[in-house]
């Protein structure tokens, strides 16, 4: 089957206008995914920019304040790479590893919204948002994960007696 | 015991596909009727042998035998007896096995069929069948195993085996801990089988490709055969995308429907192209051209299915949706490169042979709008695949871990879904061949016209938003041009054979299912397509603490707060449910109940909304904070979410038209139609 050129031109010109809009969203649509430490280290560069990030919830500090709405709390350092998470053990425990190590980077987190359901000790939060000036993390989106709950787990032992 | 009947089946059926696979290729190559006989039967076998892992499996499930680390992690006494049942597949092994049972159940319905004609095709459809099949078995047998069981060794370690392990004592735990309560909703019940069965029915319409291709039958044979498969499977694939999307709305408590998260995007994918497809073999059939894009179309379906059930199953992407991690990725990646190395290697082998029987004349024939609506869906499609694959690829380029958000398909995929509803209006009304401005303009003015005063009107109400405005007038017009092209053809049908207009309606549809079918299609993404504008243009939320007695109010619209009480539920929850009335334009209209469920034994809550649905907006409301001390104060957001049940409605219309385009019909396959 042949095309008159009219197809090529009109399909060319359809394929470029779809390139366009990738590239177009993709600036403007993508973020960076960083860990507490790499945006710490990055401090300067990233300030102000949306950014992604992801870290372990510190129970103690969390505060709510159901009539502002306003969610504080601070995030302790989690690798960013699955692999090496495998390799200390799995999300769970290294989520519990952060909490309790009081030498690794944090980083404190305001949120304004409902209290999300998960929002507790040992979740990892991924959230959406701007590091401020005074280095406080201001998310605009905040999901949470408690993989210790839904994993493939092994029951207590104590529940085998 | 059990489990070790359903895992027996299971190697069974292993052993008896790797055998059908050999004796399809040999009976095929050499011409041996009878050894390609077998293999058939060998492609039956499969069934009831895996449907024995599925029944032991279910036994297991619903006997609440929780030393088996399937049941103890999806299961819990407290649950009723549908959710133990439909735990079947609310894990990630469960699924798993649920996939390759629905694979032997197709693929054995469809070498029921007569083959008379077709006997050719028969080895290789087998072959594609059973080695897709074993794949799936394979992880079913060798990496997620439903059946294995919790052991504790002298050490203290922790074992999962089929049997026990010398040196190690069994686990018994006395209860498991449940499915995941947010999965506890008839959607999400219903949601990943209906997905299930979309992906798994383009496997059929794929073997019978691949089957062309091998034996070098260049005509449109597979795709005739495989017509109504196509059309089951894109059934499903839809009606498990809406499913999904009503199960967020209601559970997810976030007012949205759809995020972009890569898990949706992993069945909106095979949709696309499936789309594409769908529309596609219908030149091929008319006018013989577009094969080799035919061929290209269902073979990335069928890599974008198996690549979808590696996204949903394997956690490789942060996303809500992935309650399951596993070590699958290399597996997945292996069967995907070499399915597509295969099949595009046939397909690079009779290149020559699938040459088209015509050509491509005027832009404004019905062949090149099909065209423009292939290229849009690749253009949807090449977008959210960017969109899932560019963290993988900017990380190993760059080395930074950069993710692409929500924000970037609403930039990107907007200007193209505008461009296919407005194909979606005039394609209809062309010729193949050709057509004119001129004829097509005849057919298209009234309604066109028509569409203009809603658009006056839309704009009289203050809507100013160019995107918002383009898309309600285009829907405007797609619908009244089908309406009305369906109107004209209903009145020219009573008028010659004097029915009444009802039965001239139904007659018309049943006469040519396809078109018609079509056309319901169409009016119902119309319909689906004005809910949507409505959400994302017009969306408005607010967010407040406030007192018993007081209110909240957006738009036309408040909320009195009247009362708050918490209990204890038998099934091991803990309610919190808010009472509010609510109220338009000073008028009391109804009562909504926002909640929070807590539950004991996953120590998860669950935030469900309360709503109030009108067909020009639901009124949605989510509890989000309540002090217990204080209970005469809580906190609330309010969302107005407008149009929102057009979406759903459309979805309805949207499911009849397949229903009509699908039914079986006799002239769907007249005899002796085999071309030449």
């Amino acid at each position: 089957m042949s095309f008159p050129n009219k197809f090529i031109i009109g399909g060319a010109l359809m394929v470029i206008a779809i390139i366009a809009l990738i590239v177009a969203a993709v600036s403007q649509g993508s973020q960076y995914f960083l860990t507490v430490e790499e945006l710490q280290a990055r401090q300067a560069e990233m300030t102000g920019r949306e950014v992604r990030i992801s870290g372990a919830v510190v129970g103690d500090t969390i505060v709510y304040d159901p009539e502002t709405l306003q969610l504080t709390f601070t995030i302790a350092h989690v690798p960013g790479d699955s692999a090496e998470i495998e390799r200390l053990g799995g999300l769970g425990l290294v989520l519990h590893n952060a909490v309790n190590d009081p030498t690794l980077p944090r980083l404190k987190v305001v949120y304004t919204g409902e209290r999300p359901d998960l929002m507790r000790n040992e979740a990892q939060a991924i959230m959406t948002g701007k590091l401020g000036e005074d280095g406080v993390f201001h998310a605009e989106e905040l999901l949470l994960k408690c993989p210790s709950r839904y994993d493939e787990a092994v029951p207590d032992q104590s529940a085998s007696q | 015991m059990i489990a070790n009947i359903g895992y027996g089946g299971l190697l069974v059926a292993f052993a008896v596909a790797l055998y059908g696979i050999a004796a399809a290729i040999y009976g095929a190559v050499k011409k041996n009727e009878r050894v390609a006989e077998s293999a058939r039967l060998a492609m039956q076998l499969t069934f009831p042998l895996v449907s024995v892992a599925v029944v032991a499996l279910l036994v297991l499930l619903v006997s609440g035998r929780y030393e088996y680390a399937y049941v103890y992690n999806v299961t819990s006494s407290a649950m009723p007896l549908y959710l133990k049942i439909t735990a079947l597949w609310g894990g990630q092994d469960g699924s798993l096995l649920f996939w390759s049972w629905l694979l032997s159940a197709f693929t054995t319905a469809v070498t029921l069929r007569k083959w008379d004609r077709d006997r050719e095709f028969l080895p290789w459809v087998v072959v594609v069948a059973l080695v897709t099949l074993v794949f799936f078995l394979t992880l079913s047998l060798f990496v997620d195993n439903p059946f294995e069981r919790f052991f504790i060794s002298a050490d203290g370690g922790e074992v999962l085996a089929m049997f026990q392990p010398a040196g190690t004592f069994a686990v018994l735990p006395p209860d498991g801990r449940g499915l995941n309560p947010l999965l506890r909703h008839p959607g999400m019940i219903i949601h990943p089988p209906m997905l299930y069965l979309g992906f798994v029915s383009f496997v059929i319409p794929f073997a019978f490709a691949i089957a062309a291709l091998v034996t070098g039958r260049s005509d449109d044979r597979w795709i005739r055969i495989t017509r109504r498969w196509s059309l089951t499977a894109w059934l499903f694939l839809s009606l498990g995308l809406l499913l999904g999307s009503r199960w967020a709305y209601d559970v997810l408590g976030w007012g949205g429907y759809w995020g972009w998260d890569p898990v949706e995007l992993a069945a909106f994918m095979p949709w696309l192209s499936g789309t594409a497809f769908l529309h596609s073999v219908m030149i091929q059939e008319k006018r013989g051209l577009f094969k080799r894009w035919n061929m290209i179309l269902i073979i990335l379906t069928y890599l974008l299915v198996i690549f979808g059930t590696f996204l949903t199953r394997s956690g490789v992407v942060n996303s809500v949706h992935s309650f399951a991690r596993s070590a699958l990725g290399p597996l997945f990646f292996a069967f995907i490169a070499l399915s597509a190395l295969t099949a595009f290697a046939l397909l690079v082998w009779r290149w020559e042979k699938l040459h088209a029987e015509g050509n491509m004349t005027s832009l404004l024939s019905r062949e090149s709008f099909f065209l423009f609506n292939n290229l849009l869906f690749m253009g949807l499609l090449v977008i959210c695949f960017s969109g899932v694959v560019y963290p993988i690829v900017a990380e190993l380029v760059t080395g930074n871990k950069v993710t692409v958000g929500p924000r970037y398909y609403e930039l990107a995929t907007p200007p193209l879904f505008l461009g296919l509803l407005l194909l979606m209006g005039i394609a209809p009304l062309s010729a193949w061949g050709r057509s004119t401005v001129k004829t097509l303009g005849k057919a298209i003015w009234k309604p066109l016209a028509a569409s203009l005063l809603v658009l006056a009107g839309v704009i009289l109400l203050g809507v100013r938003s160019v995107m918002a405005l383009t898309g309600l007038w285009l829907a405007a017009a797609v619908g009244f041009i089908t309406l009305y092209d369906y109107g004209r053809a209903v009145l020219a049908r009573a008028r010659r054979s004097g029915e009444s207009l009802p039965l001239a309606f139904w007659r018309l549809a049943g006469r040519n299912r396809r078109r018609y079918g079509g056309y319901i299609i169409h009016l119902g993404v119309v319909i689906m397509a004005i809910g949507i504008i409505g959400i994302e243009s017009f969306q408005v939320e607010t967010q407040r603490a406030i007192s018993r007695g007081e209110t909240l109010s957006l738009g036309a619209y408040s909320v009195r707060f009247d009362d708050v009480k918490s209990f204890d539920t038998n099934d091991n929850r803990n309610v919190v449910r808010a009472e509010m009335t609510v109220i338009k334009n000073g008028r009391e209209v109804g009562q909504i109940y926002p909640r929070r469920d807590f539950f004991y034994d996953s120590q998860q809550p669950m935030t469900i909304p309360g709503m109030y649905s009108t067909l020009e907006e639901d009124v949605y409301v989510i509890l989000a904070d309540w002090q217990p001390l204080t209970a005469d104060r809580a906190t609330f957001k309010f969302y107005l979410n407008p149009l929102i049940n057009w979406l759903w409605t459309g979805g309805l219309v949207f499911i009849l038209g397949m229903l009509v385009a699908a039914w079986p019909a006799q002239e769907d396959e007249p005899a002796g139609e085999v071309k030449p």
